[in-house]
């Protein structure tokens, strides 16, 4: 089965959650047999993993003619496209776009493959780029990774007439906490509209798309995301421990959505009773200074720590020498990142507000506002070796089981489903 | 000619109420009084207050042929006592008819038999005590904990004097055997055994409104047909069941009450009669041994202590409690004692359960708790504060048996003091004696 898939983010080089889950979503579902995936990203580095699956770059995507030696193009984008692959791509033009002012010599588009001030500009071009693409090959089905990518899917599916399948990793009221972008809302209502089959990452999800963006249910599926294995570098990490404090971890964005505040409070209280435990909170966002200032207007901060942005390994590194990982989002679709710190054999806590504790049991789950359960959480772990024991290896057993073959298999199910083949 | 013998379990745990790590140390109470006030009433009204009123128009219609045992613990008679001391009242009326035995257990229904004997002897004194006092019987047949048993256990109640022993019919145990006789413990044979058959035991508590069932809609005249159909020579159907079976879990729509009442007329017309434990005891001999090396019980699919000890937290919670059990009972304050008891009762370790089968559903369905975990990290902080107020009675930085030494001189130092001023009293006399026969 050919399926092309719109993208914007893609292993090595992410920005959140979206790439790790495409990366693992499209490498399961090649691991299941018979599957033929082609990739669209905004911008490919060239460094990206191509033995599974072919990766398309939009900015390597002509839309208008422009005559080329095989040499100059090798040697314009060689490092992430075939020139061949350009040239075919280029026979399936379908219509003059010299008039965008800002094509360049090989009559792409440039991309920035991130999140600028004119995103919205920037998934029209990777729409129009995506006629092209379309056209290019027979694909079987069309799948769109969140709402940047709609409007290539939709425009796919005119183009082709085939089924479009859009994965729906987040909605806009996840983003806002209610605060809802207009315009993103109506491209992703639009995309809701014209997909045939809808897929989500949790049932909260799914029930946000049916309640929020008013979709018939039976057009709702929900597939939970998995996690790739540990790898043997990351299981080599040996953890750094410099205190006999036990170590609480919360580790992400420093957004509102996240829900850091909750975790300071909790903090506080659980350095009211005891004193051998130390917070940590990792990453940075544009909360990162309310929350300096919550913590010592609590009076916590000789045992609050901020680290700042972590990257790669040091995110391992970190999350191995923590004794408890809290992710206390107000609003979280699926997030991966407590399942990456249950294999590494820590002790998570997550909010019922997180589209996870839907397939975790060996976690404790709190409400995010409950900053007097999430407390008493972390105490027990710190304070009842047999309650962080049971976590650690139960939890780690459990997500060892969650694999993205399983989530994979659902997802060409579905395919199948929308193709009639079942 | 074939008996059945019917035993129900009533038993209601102290629910503990939401315990914060940071009420440790301020906060003393530690019992959900609603919850437990909420459920105990509900019960009382829908189960034991008809299933008891069936009971005694059954013993009334079939001319006192009806018999039954009962084993009721502690906890849950004293929380009958306070919300519904009318279900004590039709307890002792049924007590006075002399159709009924009350069965001894543990007084928190508790697992000290898995774990400290004082502790087990201790609490089967108090329940004793209770039942005593309550319905005027001494038992004399025990039944441990939701049928937990070993050979180790059974030495332990024959030593105490029981005649016998109720257990569950366990699958691995019998092997060919069947639970339909009576038998005796076999490291000390004169303690004798009923065994559960849960065959005939479920198709009452758990089948009998399961539409789904082969054996839907279960009259009485077909269940006794069932038990007279076993081999000739089997003589004895144990029936032992949850009295909330009856209105509870089968729901007096079901028609579980006009089964019940059916039960003893049916059973006449096949000459099968109805006898208690005791009696059993008294008329049978056992007809072979039991050998019982591991733990059974008559819970989950693999009718071991799993339910209670299976995972490392429960084992932990366990541990602990019973790590402070002899520094409790050499303290003699009451408040202290009663939350002891109360803290022991089994179902505190059934909450953090984290077994997913079928079984687990069942564990769940009970508990106040949404998960395992949330039920231990209520019971530690509880057992924190408990274990902080024992450690305040007696420092906790001197042995038990120096502190058992000291305790005894400090009880007896007022036999002693008077002991020494009489000695004094007497010298003074002889003295004075002495020194007026010198002046004299």
């Amino acid at each position: 089965m050919k399926a092309l898939m719109f993208g914007w983010e893609f292993p090595p080089h992410i920005l959140g959650g979206l790439g790790t889950a495409s990366f693992g979503l499209t490498r399961g579902m090649v691991d299941c047999g018979d599957m033929d995936i082609t990739f669209v990203i905004p911008k490919p580095w060239g460094d990206e993993d191509k033995s599974f699956l072919k990766i398309i770059g939009a900015n390597c995507t002509p839309i208008a003619w422009r005559d080329h030696s095989e040499e100059y193009v090798q040697q314009r984008i060689g490092y992430c496209t075939e020139p061949k692959e350009y040239f075919h791509l280029r026979n399936h033009i379908y219509a003059d776009f010299n008039h965008l002012g800002y094509l360049n010599d090989l009559g792409c588009i440039e991309f920035s493959g991130r999140y600028p001030e004119n995103l919205l500009e920037e998934i029209n071009n990777y729409s129009i780029v995506a006629g092209v693409i379309a056209r290019s090959d027979n694909f079987d089905v069309i799948h769109s990774h969140d709402w940047l990518t709609y409007p290539a899917g939709i425009h796919a599916k005119k183009v082709t007439g085939k089924p479009l399948v859009i994965h729906v990793h987040a909605t806009d009221f996840d983003r806002s906490r209610g605060n809802v972008n207009p315009t993103v809302f109506g491209i992703e209502k639009d995309g809701m509209y014209w997909a045939d089959k809808i897929i989500t990452v949790s049932e909260m999800t799914r029930q946000t798309v049916i309640d929020k963006y008013h979709i018939d249910p039976r057009k709702v599926i929900t597939v939970h995301n998995a996690v790739e294995p540990v790898s043997p570098e990351i299981e080599a990490i040996v953890p750094i421990r410099n205190t006999k404090d036990k170590v609480v971890t919360f580790l992400g964005r420093i957004t509102m959505q996240k829900g850091p505040e909750y975790f300071v409070e909790a903090a506080h209280r659980v350095l009211q009773r005891t004193k051998n435990v130390r917070f940590v909170m990792a990453g940075s966002g544009d909360k990162m200074n309310e929350m300096i200032r919550l913590a010592s207007a609590r009076g916590i901060a000789d045992r609050f720590h901020f680290t700042g942005f972590l990257k790669g390994k040091q995110v391992y590194e970190m999350l191995k020498s923590s004794d408890v990982y809290i992710m206390p989002s107000v609003s979280e679709p699926f997030g991966i990142s407590p399942l990456e710190a249950m294999q590494v054999g820590v002790p998570s806590i997550i909010s019922h507000q997180s589209g996870c504790a839907e397939i975790l049991t060996n976690v404790i789950k709190i409400d995010y506002w409950d900053i007097e359960a999430m407390a008493d959480a972390i105490y027990s772990i710190v304070t009842y070796p047999a309650m962080y024991e049971h976590l650690k290896i139960e939890g780690k057993n459990e997500v060892d089981q969650i694999v993205w073959e399983k989530a994979g298999q659902k997802v060409i199910d579905i395919y199948k489903e929308v193709l009639g083949w079942r | 000619m074939k008996t059945i013998c019917f035993y129900f379990q009533i038993h209601q745990p102290f629910r503990l109420k939401r315990y914060r790590f940071f009420d440790i140390g301020g906060d003393h109470y530690y019992y959900d009084d609603f919850n437990n006030e909420a459920i105990i009433t509900r019960i009382a009204e829908r189960s034991y207050r008809p299933a008891l009123q069936t009971l005694s128009e059954m013993i009334e219609n079939s001319g006192k042929k009806f018999k039954a045992a009962f084993s009721i613990s502690g906890t849950a008679l004293e929380q009958m006592e306070i919300h519904a001391p009318e279900v004590i009242e039709s307890l002792k009326s049924l007590a006075k008819t002399g159709c009924i035995e009350f069965l001894a257990e543990t007084y928190a229904h508790s697992l000290s038999s898995l774990y400290d004997d004082a502790e087990f002897e201790r609490q089967v004194k108090l329940h004793s005590a209770k039942i005593q006092n309550l319905f005027g019987q001494t038992p004399v047949v025990f039944r441990n904990t939701e049928l937990i048993y070993s050979d180790e256990i059974g030495e332990k109640i024959q030593k105490m004097g029981f005649k016998g022993v109720m257990i569950e019919g366990a699958k691995h145990i019998l092997g060919w055997k069947s639970p339909n006789f009576v038998y005796n413990c076999a490291s000390s044979p004169k303690l004798k055994i009923l065994m559960r058959n849960y065959r005939f035991s479920d198709d009452i508590s758990f089948r009998f409104s399961n539409q789904g069932w082969s054996g839907f809609p279960l009259t009485a005249e077909k269940y006794i047909d069932w038990i007279a159909s076993t081999p000739e020579n089997e003589t004895n159907i144990n029936l032992f069941m949850n009295f909330d079976t009856f209105g509870e879990f089968q729901t007096r729509e079901s028609g579980i009450f006009n089964f019940l009442k059916a039960l003893p007329r049916c059973a006449e017309e096949r000459k099968i009669n109805f006898r208690t434990p005791s009696e059993i005891f008294q008329s049978t001999k056992a007809v072979d041994s039991i050998h019982v090396m591991h733990n059974i019980s008559w819970a989950d699919e693999e009718r071991d202590t799993s339910a209670w000890l299976g995972n490392r937290l429960q084992k932990d919670a366990a541990d602990k409690l019973y790590s402070i059990s002899e520094r409790v009972r050499m303290s003699k304050d009451r408040r202290l004692m009663q939350d002891w008891n109360y803290l022991q009762s089994s179902d505190h370790f059934y909450y953090m359960s984290t077994k997913h089968s079928s079984d687990g559903a069942v564990h769940s369905h009970f508990s106040p708790y949404d998960t395992p975990f949330d039920a231990f990290t209520n019971y530690m902080n509880v057992l924190g504060d408990f274990i902080a107020r024992v450690n305040a009675q007696f420092p906790d930085t001197i042995e038990n048996e120096e502190l058992n030494a000291l305790l005894t001189t400090i009880h007896n130092q007022d036999h002693k003091i008077m002991d020494l001023e009489e000695e004094l009293k007497k010298l003074k006399a002889t003295k004075r004696k002495e020194s007026k026969a010198t002046k004299a």
